[in-house]
């Protein structure tokens, strides 16, 4: 932007956008505070603690490792094959990201339980059931939710490749080894470590999954360890000590990502598949339908479950706690998702109006990279001394929430806001139109469709959370995610099948609330 | 000599027919309004695009179901043509071994096509370090390795400025004189046919013309041809 009357006008921006960094700022570094405070440094870190911090990076690399190296495969059969289905598959990969974690993680033990589908096959060949629960858990979880964000990735890096490569490789007649040295390998070398890097944070800093796969003491990652320092030992000492570790350990994989220098996508992949003159041969294919059956089957087969399992329940009604819990959900999500756009809006407003894209990047990361746990013990300690802290449960999950779906909210933001001062800026600027009116009539036009599809994101995701609620709720107050958590815990495993149907829709239609509101509001 | 034998591409809406022959050695521009399929043929040709009715013939063989690496065929493209992580040698030397197993009498080759075509001592370099012109030259260079008695310029020098493609053209039909190449080669510049192309042949209006001798044909444009060219023609 070329300075003049244009940037002086942005000032009302410029200061929703001050206001709202210093919010995220606040809340993501200045909890840290308090945590500082109390550590007790003195104390030092115990043998279990050690275990846990241990388990996190050891799960986490393999977690990572194992979601990158089946995503290869599934990626290269989408990029390089046509078939009916294609686009859905595609599509498919997307909706791990709305499924609220506790609703995964009962498909899961639908399949791979010791009463599941895989089970009962093994049993059929003579073999004793899997045991879902300990490390095995955690890294299924984790690749269920993470194998299809890495092949979504590829993908694009897949469709990044120049059509002139393909031809080149085409006409040279390169094979299946010379095509993976001169094109893919290249490719590859620049997206897999962004990609496992992102994996490996959002692994590391992952509770839901852990909680309720890892099944005891052995697999306790540092945030299990601080829910369970604050909840049941309600030792705030060793919690905020956990709290500092988890937030070194989230650091520094952020420096990672931002040396890297490369936006950690979250992008659509959808890029259409190129001519391929190099996977004819019958292995290439037989190689690619295996691997798109994998996939299918292992993302297709839990969500069938839920659906299967709690369609009954849900029609034979669920128990009373249900209902209350459906409305502290909604008084969480619907909020949470409008004051994470009104932060998302602020935010883009002010990264965009700076030349470089670099502290975009780093606010997106800095929100990846906190932890809700550090956040929410943060809080804690600053509440604790004022009020009950349990009473606030719900304004302050509310407020996380908020937080934590703000990089995504962001990354669909800025691009948008970028593309409307590039488009129609100068335009603005030329006409005179400043404050209100220019954000009115110039800026938030553009703004609409992308608002509502990142409304839908955040709402879906505040919706299905299973975080810092379970830190903060007393036994009455919950929200949808966690009364299903304490419906599992209870073995009453239909009535928490129902609820995970009941939420899985509830977030999907809150999603697509939110995403039409957008277009309606564009078309209207 | 190519031959289009009553053939037709089709992509979507998109529908191009030719039925006519290019020379055998000799160079012969492509010359049309965009979006005309000028490099929709070319795609044809090198078997990047399978035909909806018709055949190729090169040399008198069908290319009907051929692959791209089976057709006598090398084709320059508007970008792209090195891959950015390979040395100017290797990008040339891909020519003559798609896996690079080179030994030394092909990396002398390698070296005296760089030579050829004015890039003595830079087979060690980055394409990253060439300019825009360098680059395409490296493209020529594989060209010329692999002997393919058919070369097509999809627009490889429309990026350069004038002095230089002058240049570049000039240096193609050198080459392909020399090697008895046939080109076909798409431009948007009356001048670039003028300069190299014996005859040139007008896309327009979902028809390959027959080739006409270019300097006649240009002119006295008639019909598509004098609304594309203009008024001035």
């Amino acid at each position: 932007m070329a300075g003049g009357a244009g940037e002086l006008s942005l000032s009302p921006a410029r200061i929703a956008g001050g206001v709202a960094l210093a919010l995220v700022v606040a809340l993501c570094l200045g909890t840290l505070l308090p945590l500082v405070l109390a550590a007790e440094p003195g104390r030092g870190i115990g043998p279990a603690d050690r275990a846990a911090i241990r388990f996190t990076l050891f799960q986490a690399t393999l977690s990572a490792g194992l979601s990158v190296l089946l995503a290869i495969p599934v990626a290269r059969a989408l990029a390089r094959r046509r078939f009916p289905g294609r686009e859905a598959l595609v599509t498919l990969l997307g909706a791990p990201f709305l499924l609220p974690t506790i609703v995964a993680v009962l498909g899961l033990i639908a399949i791979w339980g010791r009463s599941g589908l895989a089970s009962r096959a093994l049993g059929l060949a003579g073999l004793g059931p899997l045991d879902v629960y300990g490390l095995g858990g955690v890294l299924l979880g984790h690749v269920f939710f993470n194998l299809p964000l890495v092949t979504r990735m590829l993908l694009q890096g897949w469709g990044a490749i120049p059509a002139e490569h393909w031809r080149l490789a085409a006409q040279l007649g390169m094979g299946p080894g010379a095509v993976f040295r001169h094109l893919e390998g290249p490719m590859l070398r620049e997206v897999l470590p962004g990609a496992f890097l992102l994996v490996f944070l959002l692994c590391s800093t992952s509770f839901a999954v852990v909680l309720a796969l890892g099944g005891g003491p052995a697999a306790s990652t540092v945030e299990l360890a601080i829910y369970q320092a604050l909840r049941f030992d309600f030792d705030l000492g060793r919690a905020a000590l956990l709290g500092l570790v988890q937030f070194a350990i989230c650091l520094v994989l952020a420096a990672g990502l931002l040396a890297l220098g490369r936006q950690a996508g979250f992008g659509q992949g959808l890029g259409g598949p190129v001519a391929r003159h190099d996977a004819a041969r019958p292995l290439a294919r037989a190689i690619d339908a295996g691997a798109i059956l994998f996939a299918a089957a292992f993302l297709l087969l839990p969500l069938g479950a839920v659906v299967v399992r709690g369609l009954p329940a849900l029609i034979a009604g669920l128990p009373a706690q249900v209902w209350p819990a459906l409305r502290v959900s909604l008084s969480v999500a619907v909020p949470s998702a409008l004051l994470s756009l009104a932060l998302a809006l602020a935010l883009a407003g002010l990264v965009t109006s700076v030349r470089r894209g670099l502290l975009a990047e780093a606010l997106t990361l800095m929100g990846l990279a906190a932890s809700p746990f550090v956040i929410g013990t943060g809080l804690f300690l600053v509440l604790n001394p004022l009020v009950n802290p349990f009473a606030l449960a719900i304004p302050v999950t509310l407020l996380v929430n908020a937080v934590m779906s703000l990089p995504f909210a962001m990354r669909v933001m800025v691009p948008a806001m970028r593309r409307a001062r590039e488009d129609y800026g100068r335009l603005a600027d030329s006409l005179g139109m400043s404050g209100v009116s220019r954000f009115r009539l110039a800026v938030w036009p553009a703004l609409r469709r992308p608002a509502g599809f990142a409304g839908g994101i955040a709402a879906a995701l505040s919706m299905g959370d299973l975080g810092v609620i379970a830190l903060f709720a007393d036994p009455e107050t919950a929200t949808l995610p966690l009364t299903m958590y304490r419906l599992m815990g209870a073995y009453r495993m239909e009535a928490a099948a129902g609820t995970a149907l009941l939420l899985l829709l509830l977030s999907l239609a809150l999603f697509w609330i939110f995403d039409r509101g957008g277009r309606w509001l564009d078309r209207a | 000599m190519i031959v289009l034998e009553t053939l037709v591409l089709q992509q979507g809406d998109f529908r191009l027919e030719a039925d006519c022959r290019f020379r055998e050695g000799a160079v012969t521009a492509l010359i049309g309004p965009s979006g005309a399929g000028k490099s929709t043929l070319l795609s044809a040709i090198a078997g990047f695009l399978a035909p909806a009715r018709g055949r190729v013939l090169i040399g008198g063989e069908d290319m009907t179901g051929r692959a791209p690496a089976d057709r006598p065929v090398t084709m320059l493209f508007q970008e792209h043509n090195l891959f950015p992580h390979l040395r100017v040698w290797q990008n040339v030397g891909l020519g003559l071994d798609a896996r690079l197993r080179l030994d030394r009498a092909q990396r002398a080759e390698v070296d005296a096509a760089l030579a050829e075509v004015g890039l003595a001592g830079t087979g060690e370099r980055r394409p990253a370090e060439l300019s825009g012109g360098q680059r395409q030259r490296v493209a020529l260079a594989r060209a010329l390795l692999r002997r393919k008695p058919v070369l097509l310029l999809d627009e490889p020098f429309a990026a350069l400025g004038p002095a230089l493609r002058t240049e570049m053209l000039a240096l193609v039909a050198g080459i392909a004189e020399r090697e008895r190449m046939s080109v076909l080669m798409v431009t948007h510049m009356p001048g670039d046919a003028r300069a190299i192309a014996a005859e040139t042949a007008l896309v327009a209006e979902g028809r390959v013309a027959p080739p006409r001798p270019t300097g006649p044909m240009l002119d006295a444009p008639e019909g598509a041809l004098a609304a594309y060219l203009g008024a001035a023609g």
